[in-house]
């Protein structure tokens, strides 16, 4: 199967990136594809270069910096959504690009399903 | 379908209008605050019993046991973990995230 | 990179497949953005001639309901908005009956044309889309 992801949350305050996190693993161990993980809503700020969470918690930007450079995943972040929000090339963390709501469309297009991770 | 619900049945009436628009054929998973429905003994968990003569229900097991809820999970709900979300995402023509 | 597509070059992929693609709206405007920002993926989605439904049920009727005025709270006002999505021939708006009724709500009291349908109709809309948007 090749997975289309939604994450319309940012880091930690709610669960949304954890699970998608989580889920985007399992499926990746399970031999599926994962098309696009794309962030929306507060969503984008999963890409901020700038976090700086404490050291013995999960931190949830490297983390998806790590399963991307892993399994050569494509980060999406909103760019309507990101601008909003203040997040830039400038701030923007490695393995994150910042594109069009176009690519979570085609994502529904091309994925064979979509997951949405949200509040 | 699979129909997934995230939010607890006390703070929000997601799991309310899931089940209202579960059709025969689908399935109901429970992650994050949503597995709070699957608690025995609550007024959610008694729309879960009736659902589940016909719907096959599950909930996300890391979820259960993060928030402590191990021994109070309904009988007949099936506990799974990411790997089974994902094989039940495979298995349903669509997902709908109840938020 | 087009504008019109949001980012996307139509590619051989793309082009000619159609899916059903419905978004479903359950939260109020204004308190929370997710009403607007999924509105912007509405518009975007009709630039790739999907098949596009948008459900608004629980609160998400509240979302197309006349005579908004934003001016006290100092934020867009994006109701118009909906109007226009029968320029993109977006036409497909589904009101959840027990949804607007609970809320005391017509149809005369809604700022667009829609379909209003009972839960179950509601439930087979949903089974019959490829793909299930939530925002």
């Amino acid at each position: 199967m090749k997975f289309g992801i939604l994450v319309n949350e940012g880091p930690y305050t709610h669960q949304a990136s954890d699970t998608a996190y989580q889920f985007v693993k399992a499926a990746l161990e399970k031999g599926h594809k994962i098309h696009r993980v794309f962030f929306y809503h507060d969503g984008v700020n999963n890409s901020t270069r700038l976090t700086e969470p404490p050291q013995d918690d999960r931190n949830i930007v490297q983390r998806w910096q790590k399963l991307a450079a892993d399994h050569k995943l494509d980060l999406v972040v909103c760019v309507a959504a990101a601008l909003r929000r203040g997040i830039k090339d400038e701030n923007l963390a490695e393995g994150f690009r910042i594109s069009g709501l176009g690519q979570l469309v085609e994502s529904g297009i091309q994925a064979d399903r979509l997951v949405t991770f949200g509040d | 379908m699979l129909h997934t619900v995230n939010k607890s049945p006390f703070e929000r009436n997601s799991f309310d209008t899931c089940l209202a628009h579960v059709k025969k054929g689908s399935a109901i998973l429970l992650i994050e605050d949503g597995v709070y429905a699957a608690m025995k003994g609550t007024a959610p968990a008694k729309k879960l019993e009736q659902m589940m003569k016909t719907i096959p229900v599950y909930v996300l097991q890391p979820d259960v046991e993060a928030r402590g809820m191990q021994s109070r999970v309904l009988d007949g709900v099936k506990m799974v973990d990411y790997g089974g979300f994902v094989d039940l995402a495979a298995e349903y023509p669509t997902v709908q995230s109840w938020l | 990179m087009t504008e019109s597509t949001g980012g996307i070059d139509m590619d051989e992929e793309t082009s000619g497949v159609v899916k059903k693609f419905l978004y479903v709206n359950r939260k109020a405007p204004y308190g929370t953005i997710y009403a607007l920002e999924s509105l912007e993926v509405v518009l975007i989605a009709a630039a790739f001639d999907q098949d596009v439904s948008l459900a608004f049920i629980d609160d998400g009727v509240y979302q197309i309901v006349k005579g908004q005025a934003t001016k006290g709270i100092d934020v867009k006002n994006f109701s118009p908005t909906y109007r226009a999505l029968e320029g993109y021939d977006i036409e497909k708006l589904y009101v959840a009956k027990e949804s607007m009724e609970a809320r005391g709500l017509t149809q005369a009291d809604l700022l667009v044309e829609v379909k209003v349908i009972s839960a179950a109709e509601m439930s087979d809309l949903m089974e019959s889309q490829d793909v299930v948007m939530s925002f």
